[in-house]
């Protein structure tokens, strides 16, 4: 007997299971449409690479992923490529999406399959190419690709690999179904899978509901070392970590993946479809999907095309439109409600069902929280879900942060056992969506932050840089002009030394002017000029003349009080500046 | 036909808050009939006049607050509230007191902080403890005289005469001190021995109150196996008063043994039904079993060495004050953590 561990918290509602298991597995009948959406997997959408009008064969690549992260797209059936359009999709916002639309010309006709005889002698990168090929991500629930999630981080290796046929949700019996007809299919998948991660452990856990399913996986898995493990039914024991503490007492870290404690689950649909991939070399282009529900009059388990519309297996089933008031998609704790039954069946589909207003009656009016704490008691990851609740009603978004709200898995069990009806896992969603907006826009004007002050540093420098130009400029201008001037007081009558004093200052001044072009910058005042003392006259005449005409301009202006008086008075300060300068230059020259 | 959109879970299974408020009374049902039993009619006639006024003075509030009166009263908070007080009132007290303690516990101590859930302290120990302050003398002398109700009990018209004429202090001859009173004003100048000789403690430990709080316990075993509350809370604080008392007054010359702080007073009704209280109580397991712990330690020594013969009122009350720092730091190591997150989250860090 394998040892067993509980988990804490946990509720047992009512599993409602029957209705669906009375007849085995039906075959769905081809609908008129099938819509395949192009993102049925986490990662990069697909891109069609067929077009309008195109005919294909049944497992046909319809379309393909370009990045790393993504499977591709079969046609489930043969016929004629009808739409490549916006659809609504199984989501539950109800939106739409891009989907390929199918019209099947019945023939069902195979495109040429190549089943792989002995998948041993390849090596494990060419068998999981395959699974990626063929289409296959997880069936569970969340639709990760397997290809990728068989290929853990290089220093992870994984020890116990756990195929997950709980399904704790009442109503749903897809994986109870399949267990009970597919074992062996089942076991196979299983085996590729477990040559792939190489464990030292394979387990295939079963909650202790369904006795059939349990046997037929027992004899599929006699003479094999793969243990079937029979767990205590207790929603949600089929939630990943839950069933992973159940079989090894271990938690998944937070934040973390399985792989990290040496544990990997994989879900039974999952194993089927790899075990088509490599032993018949078919593609995922069908699964198990329940339908159930007191709406319907003849609830099963089917054996589904990928794209079928819901509403074309509700036809199916007998529904009785009169009664339906609900239709959800999943299980009856984590499902979302659909806005419209023409959302196709997709790989991530397990269950529909279809509930009269007695069956799931719409809740009572919430109340106040009365903190008495029987969420707490039944939070199967230890969370104080009341507390969550208080801090985010009240937008206390980093307490709730802090009391680990990421860690909710939004199993529900809080919610189904609120006395006062408060829809906890939706307060809860609410706050995780307003945090992680908070956080984009935070990392946001992180960003722009940094380019402010990098261009702030950058702007400044440049600045600095400039400064230090000009000041280099203006030192060795004044070295020259000193140099210049001991040069004139040694030889201050010769002529042809004053003559090449003059060409030494031109040179001084064309390579002040060739630094004040390369710095662009404020111009630097004349304090080169050469101590030319007839030039240096001039320039004072000229400068007494202009300052005289001015004043007397001014003196007119005066006169008729006209409105230019400021300007030339600005004018007559500046050339009177000048011409002091002027003055001071000639006696600094003849000195 | 429009489909139905409503967020997961879509199943319910769930006691209403009405109902585990029925429940809750009707676990207060044994204590009650022990009550009744042993100390006469007051009780009864106490728990009716005060439910009848809680729900009133709820609906008069619910209205002034401009809140929707049926739908709140439909949660039957505030008939336990009156429930609760009309057991912890002396049988005998005045109408006019128990109908203060009521008002303080609805208006003041619950709707005044927001109604149903809102309220930081328990309002039935709010209104209680305001009584017991204001009105000492009609609190501490009106217990009736343990005696079986077809014995020597004043029989209900008796009983509903003696309410009603307001008076703060009742005939002397239905009264008594309570056993715990008895005990702590007379054991200094006699012994243990001499004290018990007193008719209030009866053959046992303390006449009616064993079964007084038999009932009460036996109703809070319901409680724990209806799941409506936990264990940590009620043990703890049982714990801690046995403690306290087995460590500081062993010596029944001196102090009150053991037996009688949890049987002679108001213990079980204050460990299964006041403290339990969930709105003013912490939150975690570990929290409750100090919240619950605390109120136990406080008993102790307010029965002790404070003023009053019984403290539960004011060591629940005190305990509601530490409650949001006790939440803070004792909440549950979440699943894939290595310890638990205490406190308030640090700048900087999620």
């Amino acid at each position: 007997m394998t040892q067993l561990w509980d988990f804490s918290g946990g509720i047992h509602p009512e599993q409602h299971k029957h209705l669906s298991t009375a007849c085995p597995i039906r075959q769905s009948s081809l609908p008129e449409r099938l819509i395949l959406p192009l993102q049925q997997h986490i990662g990069a959408p697909a891109e069609a690479c067929v077009a309008v009008g195109d005919r294909v064969l049944k497992g046909e690549v319809i379309a393909t992923v370009p990045g790393a992260v993504g499977v591709p797209v079969h046609a489930p059936t043969s016929g004629t490529i009808e739409a490549i359009s916006m659809h609504p999709v199984p989501h539950p916002s109800g939106m739409s999406d891009r989907c390929i639309t199918i019209a099947p010309d019945g023939l069902d006709q195979w495109t040429g399959r190549e089943p792989i005889a002995d998948y041993h002698a390849l090596d494990r990168d060419t068998v999981l190419e395959r699974i990626r090929q063929y289409g296959i991500a997880g069936l569970g629930g969340a639709g990760f690709p397997t290809n990728i999630k068989l290929r853990p981080p290089k220093d992870r290796k994984v020890s116990t690999l756990i195929l997950n046929g709980a399904e704790c949700e009442p109503y749903i019996t897809a994986d109870d179904m399949t267990m009970r007809e597919r074992a062996d299919e089942i076991v196979a998948g299983l085996r590729v899978m477990a040559w792939v991660l190489r464990p030292e452990r394979c387990v295939i856990a079963i909650e202790d509901n369904k006795p059939e399913a349990i046997e037929a996986v027992k004899i599929a898995t006699e003479n094999t070392r793969t243990e079937v493990v029979v767990i205590p039914t207790k929603y949600p024991s089929g939630g990943e970590k839950q069933l992973i503490q159940i079989l090894t007492g271990m938690e998944v870290p937070s934040g973390g993946i399985p792989a990290d404690i040496g544990v990997m689950c994989q879900n039974t649909g999952t194993a089927i479809a790899v075990s088509r991939a490599i032993h018949q070399g078919e593609p995922l282009i069908s699964r198990v999907v329940t339908v159930t529900g007191r709406a319907v009059s003849s609830p099963g388990t089917f054996d589904v095309l990928l794209g079928t519309p819901v509403e074309h297996l509700l036809a199916q089933t007998g529904l009785d439109s009169q009664q339906l008031h609900r239709l959800i998609l999943g299980g009856p704790m984590m499902g979302y409600t659909l806005e419209t039954p023409g959302v196709p069946v997709v790989k991530t589909t397990n269950c529909l069902i279809a509930a009269t207003a007695e069956e799931l009656p719409a809740p009572p009016p919430e109340q106040p929280c009365i903190r008495c704490g029987m969420c707490a008691e039944v939070c199967p990851m230890e969370l104080l879900p009341q507390q969550l609740f208080w801090h985010s009603r009240a937008g206390e978004l980093e307490k709730a942060e802090h009391l680990n709200l990421f860690d909710c898995i939004e199993c529900g069990a809080c919610s189904y056992v609120c006395p006062s009806s408060i829809p906890l896992v939706q307060y809860y969603r609410a706050a995780k969506g307003e945090i992680r907006v908070q956080q984009a826009e935070l990392l946001k004007a992180d960003r722009a932050r940094e380019r402010f002050e990098a261009r702030q540093a950058r702007l400044e420098r440049e600045q600095h840089e400039k400064e230090q130009r000009r000041k280099d400029r203006a030192k060795a201008a004044a070295e020259a002009q000193a140099k210049q001037q001991a040069k004139a007081e040694d030889q201050p009558s010769d002529d042809h030394a004053a003559r090449s004093t003059l060409v030494a200052a031109a040179l001084a001044r064309k390579k002040a002017k060739a630094g004040k072009t390369d710095a662009a910058g404020p111009a630097t005042t004349d304090q080169a000029e050469p101590p030319d003392l007839e030039a240096l006259e001039k320039q004072l005449a000229q400068a007494t003349a202009k300052l005289n005409t001015m004043q007397s301009m001014l003196e007119d202006a005066r006169a008729e009080n006209a409105d230019n008086v400021e300007q030339l008075e600005r004018a007559v300060a500046k050339n009177h500046d000048r011409v002091k300068r002027a003055e001071t230059a000639l006696a600094g020259a003849r000195n | 036909m429009a489909l139905a959109q409503q967020s997961s879970p879509h199943a319910r299974h769930a006691r209403s808050t009405s109902n585990v408020m029925l429940w809750v009374m009707l676990a207060a049902l044994p204590g009650l009939l022990a009550q009744v039993i042993f100390f006469g009619w007051g009780n009864l006639i106490n728990v009716v006049w005060c439910m009848a006024l809680a729900i009133g003075a709820e609906a008069a509030m619910l209205r002034l607050r401009g809140r929707p009166v049926k739908f709140f009263l439909q949660d039957n908070t505030a008939a336990v509230t009156g429930f609760l007080l009309g057991l912890c009132l002396p049988p005998l007290v005045p109408f006019w007191v128990s109908a203060t303690a009521v008002l303080a516990a609805i208006v003041l101590a619950k709707q005044l902080y927001g109604g149903t859930g809102s309220n930081p302290f328990n309002p039935a120990m709010v209104g209680y403890a305001l009584v017991l302050i204001s009105f000492p003398l009609a609190m501490t002398t009106n217990w009736a005289e343990p005696g079986l109700v077809w014995g020597t009990a004043p029989g209900i018209w008796e009983t509903l005469k003696v309410i009603a004429s307001g008076q703060q202090t009742a005939v002397d001859a239905y009264t008594m001190a309570t056993p715990l009173d008895q005990y702590k004003h007379n054991i200094s100048s006699r012994t243990a021995a001499e004290v018990l000789q007193h008719p209030t403690f009866g053959e046992g430990i303390a006449r009616g109150w064993e079964w007084v709080n038999a009932g009460f316990l036996a109703g809070g075993l319901l409680l724990l196996w209806q799941r409506l509350i936990t264990w940590h809370i009620p043990v703890s604080f049982l714990a801690g008063l046995a403690i306290m008392s087995l460590a500081f007054g062993s010596n029944p010359d001196q102090y009150a043994p053991v037996s009688m702080h949890l049987l002679a007073g108001g213990t079980m009704l204050g460990a299964f039904f006041i403290a339990t209280d969930p709105v003013s109580a912490a939150t975690s397991h570990q929290g409750k079993l100090i919240y619950g712990a605390g109120i136990g330690i406080l008993i102790y020594l307010i029965r002790t060495w404070g003023a009053y013969p019984d403290a539960v009122a004011f060591a629940v009350l005190l305990m509601n004050f530490a409650v949001p720092f006790i939440d803070y730091y004792t909440p549950p190591r979440t699943y894939g953590h290595h310890k638990a997150r205490r406190g308030l989250p640090r700048k900087g860090q999620g």
